[in-house]
């Protein structure tokens, strides 16, 4: 919300300087974004009288001596057409600081400062400026425009500073306005926080007029939806003349950035940069009926607004009609067909309340916004809809515009605007704020903030304002008053008065940690990856298009397709931050992610889908394998206490003969392997990578596992080291496991070599294993080790026809 | 006689000066003169026998004292020669002291996780218990619950990501204080996480995912003292025990009154720099007295017990604490940014 200094001053006295006003504003709730000076680019310029102006020859110059009062005088060359001696201009002094323009002399391109020189020969000891060297437009100071000299009226001193002449030395605050006071999207808003800040009084615009005895006779208004529309005001104004709005107000426009149009739309734009009230003006030429008509549009029925657009409605419209056809788009944009024009004679204004979710979505439904459906979405209130149009018809009545009838029509099936009385506690406000402010304060704040407070015992009765439709109880009240009261009064405490608790982190947040710490010590790094993904990254993965990961939730208005799908799959992820990394010339390197997978029930979503908690580890570089991402499973599973099983597996983004499922107590609880190559390349990764993905609620089941202790052996362990011969296709897996069942002394089963070719048939191959056996409550017998082997080896030449290498 | 004892003495100084460089070559000439049977001393020794018995014990004599004496001066020179040795393996193992370690990596959490535990440790401290928050929420958690009905202005705060038209992307975490009020009757105090948030937002400033954590506290008599008192003990644990908090008036639908929480710029002390952008100031977080309205949603008794509530964005945290200038960098995972975070 931009607020002029000058505006506010109208309706509060401002002692402070415009910092200390920010500060002030700042501290009472109302975050300035920017203040700025309106001429804060220009510096030593002054009022300059030319006493003479010779022509240089065979130029279009002119030499000019220049008055600048206490400053002296100057030789200064000039070359704009309307330099005339006698004339009053604004003078860059030496030092000075102006725009600098463009050859067009209209396009700004910067600052600069102003240097005595020599043009043609001449001494120049300052420059004579134009309005656009000031910044300042036709509309901000009139000749302000002209592509010459910005002449100055003939009553300003020479030497004077012309800042304060053209309002150059006006601010300008940039208010950020909180949602819950959309009173304060208007001046007259903001000078009523200005006055309660600053202990000053607030003073309402004019609103008087004065009515004739015209009438428009027969007129009559219908709200059809009340709901939509609790409060509609129309007045009837003619002997309309259309022309130009005066300097003031054009200035004051332009100040807010808006253009002048004419009195009577110069008019509403005004009222609701001041008041905060959207208005219109109908053209009554064009309202046919002699009626207005409040109601919701028809399915499929058209309107063209002002701006020559047109629209197909619907019921969830709200359209202002005449007797016979919609003439405006209800808060939004007046039609094409009733705009004000030159010959506009009669008016109709219209002040009303529109309820303010219904603007709001017209106005996305249309993907139209106005100021006027911007300011409707934040709410009006009654008391700006009734006090705009009292300020509009003033404002028609100053500039002489139009003649104000006594056709005034008001239909109300909402709040009056009489203050509502509410009645709170002290010890209950005292009770929100922690401190105790005393009760004169409270009354000197509720009632700079136009409260009428008034205190009985520990009763505050306050008259809530019509423009305070957010206050509603007690917490609002010491929001009010702590907010101008001062922040800076709230002491620290810690609830004294609480109850104790017991703190703590559920359980699976804590192993989720562990296993993340865990996978840190191994060396791999914590990334996060966004929650959504791309359908192109089901296609990096080669899934088949029945594949369970493509069953993933859509975003119906995502940023772009790439964001447009709740992962299924921590994988494609993963495999773009290794691609990145190689990318950036990172060769080598451990990832880890720990986030949700999500599963929907049904597809569209209709409930909450299961956020799977989901572990996904990507490995890569020279130095990495199948084994080593392998070891990095048995790290987690060791973190839980648990054992993982392994066998292979077919996946279609992982290698062939390099990829295993892992199970967990006989249920699939993820994959890994190496990247299949066609995935690799797709991601021109210059350095093979290994991904493993693991469901972690799978494991939920083992999250209450403790580490138990096992007493150290009281007599001593044996070992023995086998080398066995066996197929090719027979595994690890399947001899451990043998091994393992052979015997109930066996304390770990390692293998250490594996071996093929030379000595060894073919089609055979062999591997090497160190057993470990442990004793119970008894030592080992001297025989015992030797018989468990025999054991082991009988077993393994049954089951697979293993035999011992010799 | 005392001739030859007298070379053998020469010849065995000799040798140690020519033929000893070694411990093992020391060992070898030792033999050559003390070993009893082969020695040259031990067979002086044996030649006793032809020696007339007269002049025998004046033989032994001599003898013995030569054996003594070369004893003493082998196991001198074994000595230094034990001292060479060991100097010589220093100096072989000799090695350039600047060549770069050998580390062993470990790796890092996320620095937004980081920050996450940082925190939770913090409240949990306090007695806060930790709650869990969804990705995916109802619009009557994200939105109604916390007074904020539809087309409320203060939806246009958050620009929501819907799956449907009940389901969305959670825009903030304050749903958690719901789910919490439903399940718990008072006294509540629980911060929510992980605390993962989306907002249609994607420049340089804004990544459409991004992390909260929330706090909520419900009690009888809880003030905005009391949210000043447990903000300011964060934050000086965060940022350091020089850190000052203040206050100012703020809107949030759920709060009532609704402040941001701004701390003293920890970069400048207060001082004004590019970080705090010359205020001194740096806006860290938004809070609140629970509304009422919110309270009694959630069928809390709002005359008996009032709450304060707070959201913290991790993100930001973690960039204000760590120095990272983009957020974007948060979510790339180049782990030249991720390496240099450590602060477990």
């Amino acid at each position: 919300m931009l607020v002029p200094l000058s505006w506010l001053q109208d309706y509060v006295e401002i002692d402070v300087t415009p910092q200390e006003l920010e500060e002030k504003l700042f501290s009472c709730g109302f975050e300035v974004e920017e203040l700025h000076e309106v001429g804060e680019a220009i510096s030593n310029v002054v009022v300059g009288l030319v006493e003479t102006c010779e022509p240089i020859p065979d130029t279009h110059l002119h030499v000019c001596r220049v008055n600048a009062g206490s400053h002296g005088t100057f030789q200064v060359c000039c070359g704009a057409d309307n330099v005339q001696a006698g004339g009053k201009y604004p003078l860059a002094l030496a030092g000075a600081t102006v725009y600098m323009t463009a050859k067009d002399h209209k396009t700004v391109e910067g600052v600069m400062t102003i240097k005595k020189g020599k043009l043609r020969g001449y001494e120049s000891e300052g420059m004579l400026c134009s309005g656009v060297e000031l910044g300042v437009s036709e509309n901000l100071f009139p000749g302000g425009g002209y592509n010459g000299l910005l002449v100055l009226p003939p009553d300003v001193e020479p030497g004077v500073d012309v800042k304060p002449i053209l309002g150059l030395d006006d601010w300008i605050f940039d208010i950020s306005i909180t949602a819950n006071r959309p009173d304060c999207q208007s001046i007259i808003g903001v000078a009523r926080e200005v006055a309660a800040v600053l202990d000053q009084p607030f003073h309402m615009p004019a609103l008087d007029y004065t009515e004739t005895e015209v009438k428009k006779e027969g007129f009559t208004v219908t709200v059809d939806a009340p709901d939509l529309c609790p409060r509609y005001i129309g007045h009837y104004v003619y002997d309309v003349k259309i022309g130009e709005s005066p300097q003031w107000m054009k200035h004051r426009l332009a100040l807010m950035g808006q253009d002048a149009i004419s009195n009577i739309v110069d008019i509403t734009n005004y009222v609701l940069l001041e008041m905060g009230q959207p208005m219109h003006a109908f053209d009554c030429d064009y309202l046919e009926g002699n009626a207005i008509r409040v109601r919701r549009a028809g399915q499929e029925e058209m309107i063209t607004t002002l701006d020559g657009q047109e629209y197909t409605l619907n019921p969830g419209n709200l359209v202002i009609c005449d007797g016979v056809k919609p003439v405006a788009l209800a808060g939004v944009m007046g039609g094409l067909n009733s705009e004000i024009r030159e010959s506009t004679a009669e008016v109709l204004f219209e002040s009303a309340k529109f309820a303010r979710d219904n603007i709001r979505r017209t106005s996305r439904g249309l993907g139209k916004r106005t100021d006027a459906s911007a300011r409707y979405e934040k709410g009006v209130d009654e008391y700006s809809t009734v006090h705009a149009m009292e300020r509009a018809l003033h404002l028609v009545e100053q500039l002489g515009c139009g003649k104000i009838s006594s056709t005034h029509v008001d239909v109300n099936t909402g709040n009056g605007i009489a203050p509502r009385e509410m009645k709170v506690s002290v010890r209950k406000v005292w009770d929100v704020l922690g401190i105790e402010v005393p009760t004169r304060e409270i009354l000197r704040i509720m009632k700079n903030l136009d409260f009428a407070p008034a205190l009985e015992g520990d009763e505050l009765t306050l008259q809530v304002p019509a423009y305070r439709e957010d206050m509603e109880d007690y917490p609002d009240v010491a929001e009010e008053v702590i907010r101008m009261y001062g922040y800076d009064h709230v002491t620290s405490a810690f609830i004294p008065q609480a109850q104790v608790t017991m703190g703590g982190v559920p359980q699976n947040m804590r192993k989720e940690l562990k296993i993340k710490r865990a996978l840190c010590s191994v060396g791999a790094y914590e990334c996060i990856h966004y929650s959504f993904f791309s359908p192109s990254d089901l296609d990096l993965l080669r899934l088949p298009q029945d594949a369970p990961q493509r069953q993933a939730i859509r975003i119906l208005n995502p940023i772009n397709e790439e964001l447009s799908l709740m992962r299924t799959t921590l994988v494609p992820s993963m495999l773009n931050a290794i691609s990145r990394n190689q990318k950036r010339g990172i060769l080598e390197g451990r990832l880890f992610e720990s986030a949700k997978v999500f599963i929907p029930n049904s597809l569209p979503l209709n409930d909450y889908p299961d956020e799977r908690e989901t572990l996904c580890v990507g490995v890569f570089g020279e130095k990495e394998s199948f084994f080593t991402l392998k070891g990095m499973a048995e790290k987690v599973a060791d973190t839980l206490f648990v054992k993982f099983d392994y066998a292979p597996v077919t996946e279609p983004f992982l290698h062939p003969y390099q990829a295993a499922g892992i199970y967990f107590e006989g249920e699939k609880v993820g994959v890994m392997g190496k990247v299949a190559y066609e995935v690799a390349e797709r991601l021109d990764l210059r350095m093979d990578a290994y991904v493993l993905q693991l469901d972690l609620r799978g494991l939920a089941d083992a999250y209450g596992r403790q580490a138990s202790f096992t007493p150290l052996p009281r007599f001593p362990e044996e070992s023995r080291d086998l080398a066995l011969v066996m197929d090719r296709e027979t595994t690890c897996g399947q001899v451990e496991e043998v091994i393992r069942s052979s015997c109930g002394h066996i304390k770990s089963v390692r293998l250490f070599d594996v071996y093929e070719g030379g000595q060894i048939a073919a089609g055979k191959k062999s591997m090497a294993f160190t057993v470990e056996f442990t004793p119970g409550e008894e030592a080992f017998e001297p025989d015992s080790v030797d018989r468990f082997v025999k054991k082991i080896l009988k077993n393994l030449k049954n089951r697979l026809d293993i035999e011992l290498r010799s | 006689m005392s001739d030859r004892l007298a070379n053998i003495r020469q010849e065995i100084l000799d040798g140690m000066k020519e033929r000893a460089s070694s411990r093992a070559e020391a060992f070898e000439l030792r033999k050559q003169f003390l070993d009893s049977k082969t020695g040259k001393i031990g067979q002086l020794m044996k030649e006793m026998k032809s020696i007339a018995p007269e002049e025998r014990a004046g033989f032994g004599k001599s003898v013995n004292e030569l054996k003594e004496w070369a004893q003493q001066r082998f196991l001198e020179l074994d000595e230094k020669m034990k001292e060479r040795e060991l100097q010589r393996r220093y100096e072989s193992e000799h090695i350039d002291v600047t060549m770069p370690a050998r580390n062993v990596q470990t790796g890092n959490l996320h620095p937004v996780t980081q920050i996450r535990n940082q925190l939770m440790d913090i409240f949990v401290g306090m007695g806060f218990e930790v709650a869990q928050t969804r990705e995916i929420e109802k619009d009557y958690y994200n939105f109604e619950a916390l007074n904020i009905p539809k087309d409320h202005p203060a939806r246009d705060m958050q620009d929501t990501f819907y799956l449907s038209p009940e389901l969305l992307l959670a825009t903030q975490t304050s749903a958690a204080q719901i789910h919490t009020m439903e399940k718990k009757k008072p006294p509540i105090k629980i911060v929510a996480a992980p605390g993962k948030v989306f907002r249609s937002d994607d420049d340089a400033t804004h990544s459409p995912m991004f992390h909260q954590m929330e706090g909520l506290v419900v009690d009888k008599k809880i003030t905005l003292c009391d949210l000043k008192g447990m903000l300011e003990l964060f934050v000086k644990k965060i940022f350091g025990e020089e850190t000052t908090t203040r206050l100012r008036p703020s809107y949030f639908p759920f709060t009532e009154p609704s402040v941001e929480v701004d701390v003293s710029c920890f970069s400048c002390g207060g001082k004004g720099c590019k970080l705090c952008k010359g205020t001194g100031w740096i806006e860290l977080l938004g809070a609140g007295i629970v509304n009422k309205k919110v309270l009694e949603n959630c069928g809390i008794d709002s005359e008996q017990y009032s709450g304060l509530a707070f959201g913290i964005g991790l993100d930001r945290t973690a960039m204000l604490k760590y120095g990272i200038g983009n957020v974007k960098l948060l979510f790339e995972s180049d782990l030249r940014v991720l390496r240099q975070i450590d602060d477990n």
